[in-house]
């Protein structure tokens, strides 16, 4: 019964120890060796071609990008509408999450569903619909024209705004999916114990519900802040020249000026500094949290 | 069934179901199962009773093949199954939350054991629907385990266990799910579907009652270790040790220190003095001067008025009433003796006794002959 | 706290959900009105009702191969990725090895990596292996991108099931390989399926790898739309973007019902 659970775990350690466990190992095999061959290998020989990529590179395809302000202007630019996007999000994601948990069952199943729809549908889609409707030509603008509030088309398209707009769309789910997560174990009778105590529903809601959402909250702007940095298609697509991100400086440097060694320093630059974020808050955060939110259902 | 002597299977056998033989299951360092010896005679319901982590359930999963021993033996039917996987064992188990298949239905988990052995298809179906109606659920055959209650799912499992005519069966606190009321209904049908087949049957529960209720007979595991292995009225009435005592039903338990007199042995302590008789000194093999415990069941005390001059070959005392507890069928009180012990008297009503309030002063009495003599191990 | 201020706080919370399903939905939706029109440029609200755009689709040749070869691809992704993200979540939970965070890690890094990064590392190495701008090539690296939510999702449901149902399996005779099919897998077969279908969508919708390992020659169906995109927009972007979308709910939704009738643990 339930005193027995724990020695139950006691007395059921699953496998015999012995040559039985490591069948089951066997069959992580193909799928390690595989992504060794196919994700892992690519990956390494890219990072080998920075340095060799002219055969002397040395260390000197990274001094390049140091060396000139236009590519450090992409860099920060990158970072600035990660966190723009993180930010707008965060804005919009938490309320969401919020009311997902305080409507009955049925309709939190159809707000469950609005997120997951958009998580799953094609990003080039989305995408493409936002260009629909920014562009000068788009739905926000012909309105506004026949309407008769503005007499020409206002700059949507090709504008920080329009990438923000576009990306914020797409990662939405990332930032909603893991504070849901968080506020669906908290105990729905938080705010009546803390009124009990003779806290007003706005404090207690500030006070003792908002700082049990945090590690949500964490987990969500990791995950959107990251993704972020790593956006290619939206700005590409809704972005103007000065709103350049990192991804798009890669690729063009790859279709256009076929400078692979360049290329591939500044992808080693974009994945260790993914990395450095993903280590800094696997301090704060369990990545297992963050990424199992995402991906279950 | 065809075989009604499920419990032998037909193959040629001493009448030992099963023997275990100095076993032990170590998880590290720490020893789960301690050295236990025990054999089970074909027919018998044997149940293994203890606290948690008396190496009950472990050593009932050694039978079943789901670990392996350390050291010693389990023989099943004569044949040594050290070597051979739990697919291959012919046991049948029964588990505590039924593990029941959930996607198939009731009669496809019942065929599955059936299946498994390649069984002609109109076989399988003559042997679900006599299973089924063993544990009469017949009508439920369609249905899956989630559209049944859990008194049915257990009984599917029984059925499901008993299908294949296994030499063994076995059940790991089958009943520990259920409410009181369908718990023991189903003790008394699994013990008659049991009979019924003649299964050979090792039972794993913590609940002494329910082992009194189903058992042949009963070992008692502690740190993992058979401590008593007997039948219910040898455990309760004979018990070894106070750990045994104390798990089966309830009892007064008088600890002293054991001594010789001219006139016979006495148990002391505080000024109490308790005789004990040849005959149970003998059983306990005690010497002069050990801890003991004299350990004494309920309705084997009497109560009487302070003046109240018990019969001759009688431990008495005077005592306070510190509880009385009203049970229905009798009234048990707890009562407070000089040095400090505690007495149970259970009293069964409708006899006319006197009704003893809390604080009463009273006699408390006993036949010398009704103690059992066991080692105070907590001295 | 008043009853009206109560009242206006409900509204408030109503409005701002409306306007976020609205954000979240709406901008794709308009899409598919769009790609009815009868008009030869993108507008909104559409002209008339037409399904000439989708008649271009399915005969002009580019779209139609390309249409061919994202399913083609996906399917082929979903097979392998499904094969061995089982297999691997398997070991994972079963098996004891040295090494398993590192495993975890590995098995998890392509959703973390920047998919541009992961493009151009896999054709710098797949045009040296001379397997770039083929489906061999496309089929791996989308199997790489894939296998995180097969091995993450049954995974997930071998953890949640009940282990004793595989020793009861044992008891009643089942080898290891029948316990397996017979009882492990129609069990977990929940995860399994969402597995191939996220594999398979995951493949369906992806871009950016795919534009450098496909060629003028071999085009998945995004890679046509990206380059589409970026030229003269004419509705028949909007009724392929239609085509990518129904497929990725059309299956999702399938996992739904698929989820629900699932027998309970």
């Amino acid at each position: 019964m339930v005193a027995d659970s724990a020695a139950r775990g006691i007395e059921r350690p699953g496998r015999p120890r012995g040559p039985a466990l490591d069948r089951w190992a066997v069959l992580v095999l193909p799928a390690v060796l595989f992504l060794v061959v196919f994700f892992l290998a690519p990956l390494v020989t890219m990072s080998l071609r920075s340095l060799t990529d002219p055969p002397d590179a040395g260390l000197s395809n990274y001094a390049k990008f140091f060396s000139q302000e236009a590519y450090i202007r992409v860099l920060t630019n990158t970072f600035w509408i990660a966190f723009i996007s993180t930010l707008t999000c965060l804005v919009i994601g938490y309320p969401y999450a919020y009311l997902m948990t305080i409507v009955p069952g049925r309709v939190a199943g159809l707000l469950l569903i609005a997120v997951l729809l958009p998580f799953w549908s094609s990003l080039l889609v989305r995408t493409f619909a936002w260009q629909v409707i920014l562009r000068d030509t788009g739905i926000i603008n012909s309105f506004l024209l026949n309407v008769g509030v503005i007499s020409g088309p206002i700059p949507l398209i090709r504008t920080t705004a329009g990438v923000i707009v576009g990306m914020s769309h797409v990662l939405l789910p990332f930032m909603v999916l893991p504070i849901y997560a968080v506020m669906r174990r908290i105990d729905p009778e938080f705010g009546r114990a803390a009124a009990n105590l003779g806290a007003s529903p706005w404090r207690a809601f500030i006070r003792v519900f908002m700082p049990l959402t945090l590690p949500g909250v964490l987990a969500g702007a990791l995950l959107v802040f990251v993704l972020a940095l790593g956006f290619y298609i939206t700005p590409a697509l809704l972005g103007g020249l000065r709103d350049q991100m990192i991804s798009q400086l890669i690729v063009q440097q790859v279709q256009q000026r076929l400078d692979w060694g360049f290329a591939s320093a500044m992808a080693v630059l974009l994945m260790g500094i993914t990395f450095a974020f993903l280590f800094v808050a696997s301090r704060l955060v369990r990545l297992r949290d963050v990424f199992g939110s995402a991906l279950e259902e | 069934m065809t075989s009604a002597k499920g419990a032998s299977g037909g193959r040629p056998s001493d009448g030992r179901a099963l023997v275990l033989r100095d076993l032990v299951k170590r998880f590290g360092d720490v020893p789960a199962v301690d050295g236990v010896d025990l054999e089970v005679r074909d027919g018998e319901f044997l149940t293994l009773l203890g606290p948690s982590g008396s190496g009950k359930t472990t050593t009932l999963r050694m039978i079943a093949g789901f670990m392996t021993q350390t050291s010693g033996t389990i023989e099943i039917g004569g044949t040594d199954m050290t070597r051979i996987p739990p697919y291959r064992r012919d046991v049948g188990m029964v588990f505590q939350n039924y593990a029941l298949f959930p996607h198939m239905t009731a009669g496809q988990n019942v065929a599955f054991p059936l299946e498994m052995r390649r069984l002609a298809r109109p076989e399988i179906n003559r042997r679900v629907g006599e299973a089924l109606a063993l544990v009469r659920l017949e009508s439920l055959a369609g249905r899956y385990p989630r559209q049944l209650s859990g008194g049915q799912q257990q009984r599917i499992a029984l059925a499901r266990a008993v299908v294949f005519s296994p030499r063994l069966l076995l059940m790991d606190e089958p009943l520990g799910a259920l409410d009181k009321k369908l718990r023991e209904a189903l003790q008394l049908e699994i013990v008659r579907v049991s009979r019924e087949l003649g299964a050979t049957v090792i039972y794993v529960t913590h609940d002494q009652e329910e082992a009194l209720v189903m058992s042949d007979r009963i070992a008692i595991f502690k740190n993992g270790r058979i401590e008593q292995l007997g039948s219910g009225e040898d455990l309760y009435d004979r018990p070894v040790s106070m750990f045994v005592a104390d798990f089966i039903g309830e009892s007064s338990i008088l600890r002293g220190r054991l001594e010789r007199a001219a006139d016979g042995a006495y148990l002391s302590r505080n000024g109490s003095r308790w005789r004990v008789d040849e005959a149970t000194l003998a059983r306990a093999a005690l010497a002069d001067g050990t801890a003991g415990a004299l350990v004494v069941r309920p309705e084997r005390m009497r109560i009487g008025g302070p003046d109240e001059k018990p019969p001759a070959g009688s431990n008495a005392v005077e005592a306070t009433v510190s509880a009385v507890l009203y049970l229905g069928s009798d009234r048990k009180y707890e009562l407070a003796l000089p040095d400090g012990e505690r007495a149970v008297v259970r009293q069964q009503l409708g006899g006319g006794e006197r009704e003893w309030q809390r604080g009463d002063r009273v006699t408390l009495w006993w036949p010398v002959e009704s103690g059992v003599l066991v080692a105070d191990a907590s001295a | 706290m008043s009853d009206s201020w109560r009242q206006t706080r409900r509204l408030l919370m109503a409005a701002l959900g409306a306007l976020t399903v609205f954000y979240l939905l709406a901008p794709t939706l308009v899409i598919v009105p769009m790609s009815f029109t009868e008009a030869s440029i993108l507008s909104f609200p559409p002209e008339g009702f037409s399904t000439r755009w989708y008649e271009q689709m399915l005969t002009r040749p580019e779209w139609s191969t390309g249409l061919r070869n994202s399913a083609l691809v996906a399917t082929l992704t979903a097979i392998l990725a499904t094969l061995l993200g089982t297999l691997a979540a398997l070991g994972m939970t079963r098996g004891r090895f040295p090494g398993r965070s590192l495993v975890n890690g590995l098995a998890l890094s392509p959703l973390i990596v920047p998919v541009v990064i992961i493009a151009i590392g896999m054709f710098s190495l797949f045009v040296q292996w001379r397997i770039s701008g083929s489906i061999v090539g496309l089929v791996l690296a989308h199997t790489a991108l894939a296998l995180p939510f097969v091995i993450v999702n049954v995974a997930t449901s071998l953890r949640t099931m009940d282990r004793n149902l595989e020793l009861a399996a044992a008891n009643l005779g089942a080898t290891p390989a029948r316990s397996f099919l017979r009882i492990t897998l129609p069990i977990i077969f929940p995860g399994v399926l969402a597995g191939a279908i996220f594999s398979f969508i995951t493949s369906w919708d992806e871009v950016v790898v795919a534009i450098f390992l496909t060629s003028a020659r071999f085009r998945t169906l995004p890679v046509e739309m990206w380059e589409q995109v970026r030229q003269v927009v004419d509705p028949t972007v909007a009724a392929v973007a239609t085509t990518l979308l129904v497929v990725t709910t059309g299956l999702l939704l399938l996992l739904l019902v698929v989820r629900r009738q699932a027998p309970a643990r």
